[in-house]
């Protein structure tokens, strides 16, 4: 009975959707009040339908309803809890039921605290809004259904696939989602801003906290995703080039640069049809991932049951809102009206670059997921692009990308001197020289040549953004009490770019210190057996069997001592679950903030007496992530930021001048 | 002009788009075998041990397992299968129709099997198979060029390697591809 309420409750949201479309575009060409206004409640209700409609399927997972037959294939009466309810997300029906759950949740906030917004704009992004929800309601009800009943029930479940049994992955594509679907609020305000014919700083305004939600949760998703692989796969590699994580990957590089170029049309009223086009790239790049994972189009480790139906779905949504926005871009773009003018270096400037910059990083990754497709249609032959490729095009477009980074806030609207802005610089070069030496001196040569690049790096992203943020507060120029209020009234946006800029560095820091000197023994040990790896000794004590709720484990113990001192107790796993008959490695870390111990349990040799051990010691790895962390709490920082909360133009200029005489502080 | 740049992502996104509809009618898996139209491997693998084959004790009896030279002389399939495979399984009544209704003579490599294991699971799911080789190390599957289980080759009268597929068999497979390719194979 209760699927069955959830099934009907989608199909009235497929219906609610279709109001919450049409009559508000009609209702806004002939600037009828009462026809717009009824994508307000139409929004509400389409997300509480959809919401009636996840809880029903949540529920049949919980209470293990096997007459469900996405029950059945994805879950266990013995499963924990946890993935009982997460179990729901970790099927492709249940994620595209999480997909439209964020999508309705996004426009529903829309319809709530839109209350300012300009009514035919409202009426047109929310009408927009709801025609992705169609799409997207008909691609569930006719291709990926959950609800559908089987007869006879089984008695028990096939379970859920067990690398995903894990608390990291429970809540990757949640975040993951939120980020992918949040863009949509972008794409929905650039279509909606085309068909008005007009962009302002208004729009950008409203745009910009969307497109920050939206980036934040998504690096959250990734960071956790990638963590995932690092400890769950067990081969100690934290990123791989997948094309799912390209694809998940692209609309971040997108997103990110039109998180930036949003601020110039916010503040100086130029690059609008740029950020427009932005728009409408970032979306349709989290359409496509979502079609790539979902149509078997690419071989990856992350594909879904792949059924080309769904796949042919997909791309038909593709080609309606991709394709139709584009066109519509083709027509509305160029009567937009260009906006203020700007000398190259300026900060404007310093933003395009980071925006030419983030797109050929972009394109990069594109063409290097899609390049086996595009080869094999054209019969000449087939191919895989792997981590050489990436790591030999990308990384050349993010170095200058990190080294503009820290220069860009030093610059001035409009025309800026880029010498003094260097020279303000300083700290931030004496401690590149001195991270750099220090590193070549204590690793002595070992690793290669990019390594001192990378911490070179790392240091010049660190330091430079917190440079520019004492400049800001004149530390050390005025007194601390001075400068300590300085940055209290400093805006929150501020604050929220030197926290994500600073933590870009830490990232660079742990992906540097990880690939340049990381080490490792993957050998045949018995209990008993010694290993030694980067000073510490690896005690191979014994193994033990285990019971978990639906899987039976091999369980190693390890002790690791430094120079006869004991540093810890490890006791990574070897996981056998009984129903799907898979085996996953549970592996066990030890992290100290300067590195990771890292031991899985891996196979039993032949004659069952060994086991296949990996010790990999990964110097600086944990950065990656408490970069990752750190860049979205500045995301979710600068989302706090007055002028995003009340829609009205900050009034920081005022403050900034009662902080003394010191130069001219730049505009944020 | 400028027009035209406008109009650039559009005709670009086209480009992308009919990639990708193109993309539908090729699989990403379908990797082409490097032996192809060259003979079969040489191998002489044993029969499952405790295997029954015609009344008897495989162990013992002569050529009771699978070896290159009862490959020559039809057209005939070799599939790789074991019983800890789950795609094995759903294919398995395919293979049988395929030997026991549409008269291709299938042979079984048992791929990193226990012998046990590979016993019950022939009794629970019948036997389709001419004749079975046990691969218990692998070592012949590397010649064959398997990377995954299940994998099946079509060899022609004079023990070449005509056809291979990768993963589970299902009936468009056989009516679409290897039927037709049995019959012109037994023509030629």
């Amino acid at each position: 009975m209760i699927p069955e309420l959830g099934h009907y409750a989608l199909v009235l949201a497929l219906f609610v959707a279709l109001v919450q479309s049409v009559p508000p575009l009609v209702g806004a060409a002939t600037r009828n009040g009462a026809w717009m206004n009824v994508a307000v409640p139409a929004a509400i209700a389409q997300m509480l339908l959809v919401l009636l409609s996840y809880a029903a399927l949540t529920w049949a997972h919980v209470v293990s309803d096997f007459s469900v037959l996405n029950v059945v294939q994805n879950s266990h009466s013995a499963k924990p809890m946890l993935y009982k309810v997460s179990g729901v997300w970790g099927n492709h029906e249940g994620s595209m039921m999480l997909w439209i759950v964020m999508l309705t949740i996004f426009g529903a906030a829309v319809a709530v605290f839109g209350r300012n917004l300009p009514p035919t704009l409202k009426a047109r992004v929310l009408a927009v809004q709801g025609l992705i929800g169609v799409g997207f309601l008909l691609f569930i009800l006719i291709t990926s259904n959950p609800f559908i009943r089987v007869i006879p029930a089984p008695i028990d479940g096939n379970d859920l696939n067990p690398l995903l049994q894990d608390p990291g992955l429970a809540f990757h594509p949640p975040f993951l989602y939120a980020g992918y679907v949040g863009f949509s609020m972008a794409f929905s305000f650039a279509v909606a801003a085309l068909i008005e014919g007009r962009v302002d700083p208004a729009w950008a305004r409203w745009v910009r906290p969307w497109t920050l939600a939206a980036w934040s949760t998504l690096t959250m998703g990734i960071a956790m995703g990638s963590w995932w692989a690092y400890y769950e796969l067990g081969w100690g590699g934290w990123w791989y080039w997948d094309p799912v994580e390209n694809a998940s990957f692209m609309p971040w590089l997108a997103g990110t640069a039109l998180l930036h170029s949003a601020i110039v049309v916010e503040k100086r009223d130029a690059l609008k049809s740029w950020t427009i086009l932005l728009a409408i790239v970032t979306f349709s790049l989290s359409l496509m991932g979502t079609f790539l994972v979902r149509s078997g189009i690419l071989t990856s480790v992350h594909a879904f049951a792949v059924d080309p139906k769904r796949g042919i779905f997909i791309l038909v949504l593709l080609a309606i809102a991709t394709g139709g926005s584009l066109l519509l871009y083709s027509l509305r773009a160029p009567t937009l009206k260009a906006g203020g003018l700007f000398a190259p270096i300026s900060r404007e400037g310093a933003l395009v670059l980071n925006n030419l910059l983030l797109s050929t990083a972009t394109a990069t990754v594109f063409i290097g997921t899609l390049y086996p497709l595009f080869l094999d249609i054209m019969k000449l032959g087939k191919v895989s692009v792997g981590a050489p490729f990436f790591n030999a095009t990308f990384v050349p477009v993010a170095i200058p990308m990190v080294i503009a980074m820290v220069v860009g806030p030093y610059l001035s609207w409009k025309r800026a001197d880029l010498g003094a802005a260097l020279t303000r610089l300083w700290v931030a070069g004496v401690a590149v020289v001195a991270a750099v030496a220090v590193t070549a001196y204590v690793k002595a040569g070992s690793g290669p040549l990019l390594a001192l690049v990378g911490i070179g790096l790392a240091a010049w992203a660190f330091v430079g953004s917190l440079v520019e943020f004492a400049d800001r507060i004149a530390l050390f120029r005025t007194s601390f009490r001075n400068s300590w209020n300085r940055a209290v009234h400093l805006p929150r946006s501020a604050w929220g770019m030197t926290i994500a800029h600073a933590c870009v560095g830490l990232s660079i820091l742990g992906m540097t210190g990880t690939s340049a000197w990381q080490t490792e023994s993957i050998t045949a040990m018995k209990p008993g057996d010694r290993a030694s790896v980067a000073g510490y000794e690896f005690q191979f004590d014994s193994v033990g069997l285990v019971d978990g709720p639906n899987f039976k484990a091999e369980r190693g113990t390890f002790t690791v001592t430094k120079d006869g001192q004991r540093v810890a107790t490890l006791e990574p796993e070897r996981r056998s679950y009984s129903t799907t008959r898979m085996t996953t490695t549970e592996s066990a870390i030890h992290t100290t903030v300067f590195s990771d111990l890292y031991v899985a349990l891996g196979d039993p040799t032949q004659n069952g007496t060994a086991w296949i051990v990996r010790i990999y010691h990964h110097p600086l790895v944990p950065w990656i992530w408490i970069g990752g962390v750190g860049m979205m709490l500045g995301g979710l920082v600068s989302l706090t930021d007055r002028r995003f909360r009340i829609g009205a133009p900050e009034r920081r200029r005022t403050a900034g001048k009662t902080g003394g005489k010191s130069a001219p502080l730049p505009a944020e | 002009m400028r027009r035209l740049l406008y109009l650039l992502p559009f005709l670009l996104f086209i480009g992308v788009g009919v990639a990708f509809f193109l993309g539908f009618e090729r699989d990403p898996r379908d990797i082409p075998s490097a032996l192809i139209d060259k003979p079969a491997p040489t191998f002489d693998l044993p029969a499952i041990p405790g295997q029954m084959v015609q009344g008897q004790p495989a162990q013992g009896q002569p050529g009771a397992g699978l070896s290159s030279a009862k490959l020559a002389g039809d057209v005939t399939l070799v599939n790789v299968f074991a019983s800890w495979c789950i795609p094995c399984k759903a294919e398995h009544p395919v293979i049988t129709r395929l030997s026991r209704e549409q008269g291709v003579t299938v042979y079984g490599i048992n791929y990193k099997d226990k012998p046990e294991d590979a016993l019950t699971w022939l009794s629970r799911n019948g036997n389709p198979y001419a004749a079975i080789g046990a691969d218990q190390d692998g070592r012949v599957s590397i010649d064959w060029g398997v990377y995954g289980v299940p994998e099946s080759y079509l060899i022609d009268r004079k023990g070449r390697i005509r056809f291979k597929h990768v993963g589970p068999l299902t009936p468009q497979v056989v009516e679409e591809q290897i039927l037709p390719m049995v019959k012109h194979l037994r023509q030629g």
